[in-house]
């Protein structure tokens, strides 16, 4: 499969060139289809694992999410079956999963893009030598990273009165009885949410950080001459059109994490499924479907589904800081 | 005031404005520090977790600060697979080996492709350019099951191939490198190529040195998805002995959360998942914040 890809990318390199360079000196028009050879013999060994784990995932998830497959039976085609199963029958996905996705996905991811924003704004004010700490702070619980950051919230928010949180808020009165954080569907969504913000500060983080940084401390002086008054002002009209290409760096990077969010609520929980689905992400309708149940054609149209929603959020984004060719 | 140089204005110029606005600026600390607070709370209570002894987990109501600090949970959680066949050692083991690995082949493939994407304009680089771009908005991991299938079609199945392969491919590093190297002057890799250097002399003596700190970013990138990735240990390793550390603790901490009888040994496991990213965030810091300049996506 990789080869017949290199030998696809090699090929219009060849003839292109013969047609531009028919004129060409012959051995100039050797070193430059050489040249162009290296260049992709240069990108062959990320683009074989490239088209292997991403491409072709991604283009069999939409082939197979228009066919019924069991991994034993040949896949048979369905046409939108799957599709019209998913919002019409599936009542799982439509009252659990699908609710509960657009409701993590509205409050963590947003609140953790602004507050990385505003954090990262703060930070740049202060001097460099303090700028290195708070950064580091923030940034430590994505260092957590994984399965490590669900072990650091279990001590916090365990249900019986030795946890941290539950034990703080019966010594000050504010509850009578030990709330299960993590185990009732009434609290298991908040807790979700607030350990995503609280890992939020990632990459992008860090992006916006540097594009603060990077804005060119001249067009402040000049917006001063132009009257701009107050930090807030200097913000909206400098800071973020400066730096809009970070910002949509920070808000692809937000989206995606949110959206491919699904572990964390059975890993706070500890249960498969999440208590009464009150977790329950399209994440984990996807490995419900896919390795439970082995319907593999559903849970692919179900990954389609996800990977629309992605791309579309990922529009708006564009339209709302993708420069239009004026940089 | 406009002033010839750059930099120098810039820094002094931060500085003066502090001074004016010192009350500000106090406001700004105070509010950092509560919010660092927020941050680093559970880092504190894990890091003293891990150090209690047996006894101080359970006590009501409970305590932050270890009183008498022990390594006991860690002696603990190397002895709890001290009767089944596969030591945790091996577990930690297999975890450096694919994040060691993992570092070295995404590092360099991403160097390696994002320096012709770059440099080269060669037939179709746009093509490729935006097809990576589009997949930065996808993540791979919701389309486990076909990634699944092509894992087991590849036979890769229960090796270490198996846990690297599948990452390698990362656009966001691609992307990060490209951009990079696209503040590299095109005069200085000509001026190398006129005085007879070969393309891979000129990707190894200019281009990677210059890259530095984005190929140090993408390397704490890639070690911290390998060495806390427990998805690849699920799904294309059956064979108990390939298994990595994240999912020896994953199935520790399962059907743990109102139990804390292993919590002690969980916690050290976390501390131990951490310690490693961290120093390695720490040497490379300022690096990150370079990099991470050019991380516009415009």
């Amino acid at each position: 499969m990789s080869e017949i890809n290199a030998q696809a990318l090699k090929k219009p390199s060849a003839t292109g060139e013969a047609a531009l360079r028919t004129k060409g000196k012959a051995s100039e028009l050797l070193r430059e289809i050489w040249r162009f050879r290296l260049s992709y013999l240069f990108i062959a060994p990320f683009m074989v694992c490239f088209v292997l784990f991403i491409l072709i995932p991604v283009a069999s998830a939409f082939l197979l999410s228009f066919m019924t497959y069991n991994s034993l039976e040949p896949p048979r085609f369905v046409g939108w079956a799957n599709f019209r199963y998913m919002i019409s029958e599936d009542l799982l996905f439509l009252k659990y999963a699908l609710p509960n996705t657009f409701k993590f996905a509205i409050i963590a991811g947003p609140c953790g893009y602004i507050a990385a924003f505003l954090l990262a704004w703060l930070i740049t004010i202060l001097p460099a030598t303090l700028r290195k700490w708070f950064a580091l702070a923030m940034y430590s619980p994505s260092l957590m990273g994984g399965i490590a950051m669900t072990i650091v919230w279990l001590p916090m928010l365990s249900g019986d009165r030795i946890g941290y949180l539950n034990s703080f808020l019966l010594e000050w009165g504010f509850i009578s009885d030990p709330v299960l954080w993590v185990t009732s569907k009434e609290h298991l969504m908040s807790s979700m949410i607030v350990v995503t913000l609280w890992s939020s500060m990632g990459i992008g983080f860090l992006a916006m950080m540097a594009g603060i940084l990077n804005v060119n401390p001249e067009l402040y002086e000049a917006g001063r001459l132009d009257g701009i008054k107050s930090r807030l002002e200097e913000i909206w009209y400098i800071t973020i059109p400066s730096m809009k290409p970070q910002m949509l760096f920070g808000a692809v990077m937000a989206i995606v994490g949110t959206f491919k969010a699904g572990s964390i609520g059975t890993e706070l929980s500890g249960m498969n499924p999440t208590p009464q689905y009150s977790g329950h992400l399209i994440m984990n309708q996807i490995d419900d479907y896919g390795f439970i149940r082995f319907e593999l054609g559903y849970a692919s149209a179900l990954s389609v589904f996800l990977l629309l929603l992605m791309y579309l959020s990922n529009k708006f984004c564009w339209g709302l800081f993708g420069s239009k060719g004026d940089e | 005031m406009a002033m010839p140089l750059l930099r120098k204005p810039f820094r002094f110029k931060r500085q003066s404005r502090l001074h004016r606005m010192s009350r500000f600026e106090k406001a700004v600390v105070v509010l950092l520090v509560l919010f660092s607070a927020f941050m680093l709370l559970p880092l504190v209570y894990i890091f003293n977790h891990a150090l209690k002894p047996y006894e101080e987990l359970f006590i009501y109501p409970p305590t932050i600060w270890a009183r008498s600090p022990s390594l006991q949970n860690f002696v603990e959680l190397f002895n709890i697979t001290s009767d089944s066949v596969i030591p945790v050692t091996r577990y930690i083991f297999n975890s450096l080996t694919v994040a060691v690995l993992s570092v070295i082949t995404v590092t360099g493939v991403s160097a390696l492709c994002a320096y012709p994407l770059s440099k080269h304009k060669f037939p179709g680089y746009k093509l490729v350019f935006a097809t990576i771009m589009l997949t930065l908005l996808f993540a791979p991991e919701t389309v486990t099951i076909p990634r699944y299938l092509v894992v087991s079609n590849l036979g890769i199945m229960n090796t270490y191939w198996g846990h690297i392969l599948p990452m390698v491919a990362v656009p966001v590093g691609v992307f990060l490198m490209k951009q990079f190297i696209d503040q590299i002057p095109n005069e200085l890799l000509e001026s190398a190529r006129l005085d007879g250097a070969r393309e891979f002399t000129v990707f190894l003596r200019i281009v990677v040195p210059v890259i530095l700190p984005a190929v140090a970013t993408i390397g704490i990138i890639s070690f911290q998805t390998a060495w806390g990735n427990v998805e690849t240990s699920n799904l294309f390793m059956q064979d108990e002995q390939m298994k990595t550390f994240p999912f020896f603790i994953s199935s520790l901490t399962s059907n743990m959360a109102n139990n804390v009888a292993r919590q002690g040994a969980a916690a050290a496991a976390a501390l131990f998942m951490f310690i490693p990213n961290l120093i390695i965030f720490l040497v490379f810091q300022s690096k990150v914040i370079a990099t991470m300049a050019h991380s516009g996506i415009k």
